[in-house]
């Protein structure tokens, strides 16, 4: 079986009047992936989401999805859902009626049960019946997503999906999406919350001035970073802190200004120096009660890679 | 797991549009279940019965409105007090609110990507927006129809209807007229539907897209209460909205009420056909740019302008063979004509009331002689100064009578011929009759004339 790329985009350049959004873009997603794509405001995010989903043309380069070239606008193939900007809603008609005239819009089955089935992936039974105009931006969001279920979609745009949303919708969305991917749909995802792209996805793409600073899986964004900063609690902190002096690679962290905790060490290492801390400290029989980083790779590297073009603007 | 497309999966992956016909009642879900939308229905429905049995109820009629001071004698009086209402304020209001707000809609709610998604072609989006607008206007103008005929005809009866000029139309004659008129309301109103597409499509949020077809006729009808000439006042698809008068006199006056349909239904098809090429030019990848703008603007009135440039100077060519097309078609000889044969018919009417001998119009050799303003001004064009003299003859008596008629003609060629005496004529609102007091006839009556007709001898 000869496999294909959900999207596969080359040297893609889009232009609004003087204004390059996108500029020699390249973008890989294979199917059953899910793709994060991080940057700052004006990164271009939006406007490659655009293109996936057929709402804009390139202005050079190719752009083949679920196997299919793309040329004209709104010619992106069948099998491609998702929302851009915030999903379509409309909100004189309840949550069941969007799905039901979305459905016999595109002449797809409107049943009862599969509107049920997408109501109920995303949590939102309770509200079916329901005029989306009371809706919070997180319910508008979770109702998005179950359109966008509704066409059973071999590849998933979404834009900022998990905007508004509380834990519970947090949770339903990722179990949508996880499962999706499971069955063997491509998902491209925006979002400016690092815990969701770094829980969902395993690809990345970093974006900034409509150029690509990174893509990649997120592991590798993480050994090319530099040094982080981790928080490390432990049952013997004294102790932990003597360690940490001791080992090569690991830098005392003054945590003035951070919330005081006694049995709180704060260190900044590269992963090899940290995994030495670890050992040692387990050695010493120093129980570690936790570790976390305190700011996530990916946030760090956004931070890194970004700022630096931000600065020399 | 299935983690992988094959070239097959591929090639079956083309782009899938929704038909016109799934868009067309995507769209009319949509604006169904607006609530403003159920209102109107609602109230197109049941409004204008309420008005018309209640009204026809007062002992006051609204004789300003043409067919008004009728509403006691018959049902079908009032289903045309309702479209001569419906002309002026409610159908461009109408539109204003179905069609005006028809794309601008999804420009406030931040839509219009998700729609694209969906559909994948603007030309079905437009096409089905444009269908189930349309299928609501003509609810709603269905509505205005039946209501207030069945209205009229519950509260005051089947009775014939006096006619333009003084004929009696039987009932089944009155029906089919009124029908006709409010069929012919209908180019206009899809006139005003075409500029209110336009206006949602140009202006995007701007609340002036939604104003655009009630400003356009305002616009228009204060054009047509000037003393302009009967060609541009044709090229008006206003025109179209009063030109159901001539349907009323015998013989029917088609000329202008063909003409006033083909204007708006040319201004319909343009307009549409405008807002539709704006719609396709629009970059939906833009947010903020919701296709407003000077040159969607500019693209969308100077072709209009252009629509009537070329109107008028057809009409010009084509009228001056019959008629004064320069001119305001307001000239004495056809003051006359109408005044008379009015005369005529409402004549024999009051004759009948009285149990008098009958008498045919031809018989009683009604004429008419007026003058405005004096002898010192030419008799034509519109005023409230026009006074005629009318005289007939009653078999076997020698003398002639006569009775003066005060007019106030409009620039539309419509006018109101009040009774100045003798009282036993014309000079009083009752005439005694052996069942009692009832409306005199001759007091007062509406009548019009012609603007494209050559006048008579």
């Amino acid at each position: 079986m000869d496999t294909l790329l959900a999207v596969r985009a080359r040297g893609i350049t889009k232009s609004f009047g003087d204004v390059v959004a996108l500029d020699g873009v390249d973008l890989d997603v294979t199917p059953g992936q899910i793709h994060g794509l991080v940057g700052p405001n004006g990164a271009g995010k939006t406007t490659l989401l655009g293109l996936l989903l057929g709402l804009a043309v390139a202005d050079s380069g190719s752009l083949d999805i679920l196997g299919t070239p793309v040329g004209r606008t709104l010619d992106a193939p069948d099998g491609v859902a998702g929302f851009v900007d915030g999903p379509g809603l409309y909100p004189s008609l309840t949550a069941r009626q969007n799905l039901a005239a979305l459905a016999a819009l595109r002449g797809d089955d409107a049943r009862t049960t599969a509107i049920d089935d997408a109501l109920a992936q995303v949590g939102l039974t309770d509200v079916a019946d329901e005029r989306a105009r009371g809706f919070s931006l997180g319910m508008r969001q979770r109702l998005g997503l179950a359109a966008a279920l509704l066409t059973k979609p071999r590849l998933l745009v979404l834009d900022e999906p998990s905007n508004g949303l509380d834990p519970a919708g947090k949770k339903h969305v990722h179990g949508v999406l996880t499962r999706l991917a499971t069955d063997g749909t491509g998902v491209v995802l925006s979002s400016h919350r690092m815990d969701d792209v770094e829980a969902l996805c395993s690809d990345v793409t970093l974006l900034a001035t409509g150029r690509v600073v990174f893509s990649g899986p997120l592991s590798k964004l993480a050994d090319e970073e530099q040094e982080l900063d981790y928080r490390i609690r432990t049952s013997d902190a004294p102790a932990a802190r003597q360690l940490a002096a001791e080992t090569p690679g690991i830098r005392l962290v003054d945590d003035a200004g951070v919330r005081h905790d006694a049995q709180v060490l704060l260190v900044r290492a590269l992963v090899p120096a940290l995994d030495e801390l670890m050992v040692r400290l387990v050695q010493a029989g120093v129980a570690v009660r936790e570790l976390s980083p305190l700011v996530s790779p990916l946030e760090a590297a956004f931070l890194a890679l970004t700022e630096p073009e931000e600065a020399g603007r | 797991m299935t983690a992988a497309l094959t070239h097959a999966q591929a090639r079956g992956a083309g782009a899938r549009r929704a038909s016109v016909a799934r868009c067309y009642r995507f769209e009319l879900v949509k604006l169904v279940s607006q609530w403003r939308i159920r209102l109107l229905v609602l109230a197109c429905w049941i409004v204008p019965a309420l008005f018309v049995a209640g009204v026809s109820q007062q002992s006051t009629l609204p004789v300003d409105t043409l067919f008004g001071r009728w509403m006691h004698a018959t049902g079908w009086a009032g289903p045309l007090v309702v479209l001569g209402f419906a002309g002026t304020w409610a159908l461009p209001l109408l539109t204003s609110v179905v069609a005006g707000d028809v794309f601008a809609a999804e420009d406030r709610l931040g839509t219009w990507r998700h729609l694209l998604v969906a559909v994948r072609s603007p030309r079905r989006i437009f096409a089905g927006k444009a269908f189930a607008s349309l299928t609501v206007l003509l609810l709603l103008v269905a509505g205005l129809a039946c209501s207030s005929a069945a209205g009229g005809v519950v509260a005051v009866g089947n009775q014939p209807l006096v006619g333009l000029d003084g004929h009696l139309l039987t009932p089944a004659d009155a029906a089919v007229k009124v029908l006709l008129a409010w069929v012919c309301v209908l180019a206009p109103t899809l006139a005003l539907a075409g500029i209110g597409l336009l206006g949602s499509v140009a202006l995007g949020r701007s609340p002036m897209g939604l104003l655009l077809p009630v400003l356009v006729a305002l616009a228009m009808q204060l054009a047509q209460m000037m003393p302009l000439p009967v060609a541009v006042r044709l090229a008006l698809p206003s025109y179209a909205f009063i030109a159901w008068n001539g349907l009323f006199t015998g013989p029917a006056q088609l000329a202008p009420l063909l003409i006033g349909t083909g204007v708006s239904l040319a201004w319909a098809v343009l307009a549409t056909a405008l807002a539709y090429l704006l719609f396709l030019r629009r970059d939906f990848t833009n947010l903020s740019d919701d296709g407003s703008g000077r040159r969607a603007v500019t693209a969308g009135v100077l072709p209009l302008i252009g629509l009537v440039a070329v109107t008028v100077a057809v009409l010009t060519t084509s009228i001056t063979a019959t008629a004064t097309a320069t001119g305001s078609g307001i000239g004495q000889e056809k003051v006359q004509s109408s005044v008379a044969t009015a005369f005529a018919h409402l004549y024999r009417m009051q004759t009948e009331q009285l149990h008098r001998p009958a008498v045919t119009e031809d018989r009683l050799r009604a004429t008419a002689t007026c003058n405005k303003g004096g002898l010192q001004v030419a008799a034509q064009g519109p005023g409230n100064d026009w006074r005629c003299v009318v005289s007939w003859h009653l078999p076997g008596v020698q003398a002639a009578g006569q009775a003066i008629y005060q007019l106030d003609v409009t620039p539309d060629g419509r006018f109101m011929a009040d009774g100045d005496g003798p009282k036993e004529v014309n000079g009083y609102f009752l005439v005694r009759t052996p069942e009692g007091d009832t409306p005199n006839p001759l007091w007062q009556f509406d009548g019009n004339v012609e603007l494209l007709s050559t006048p008579k001898g």
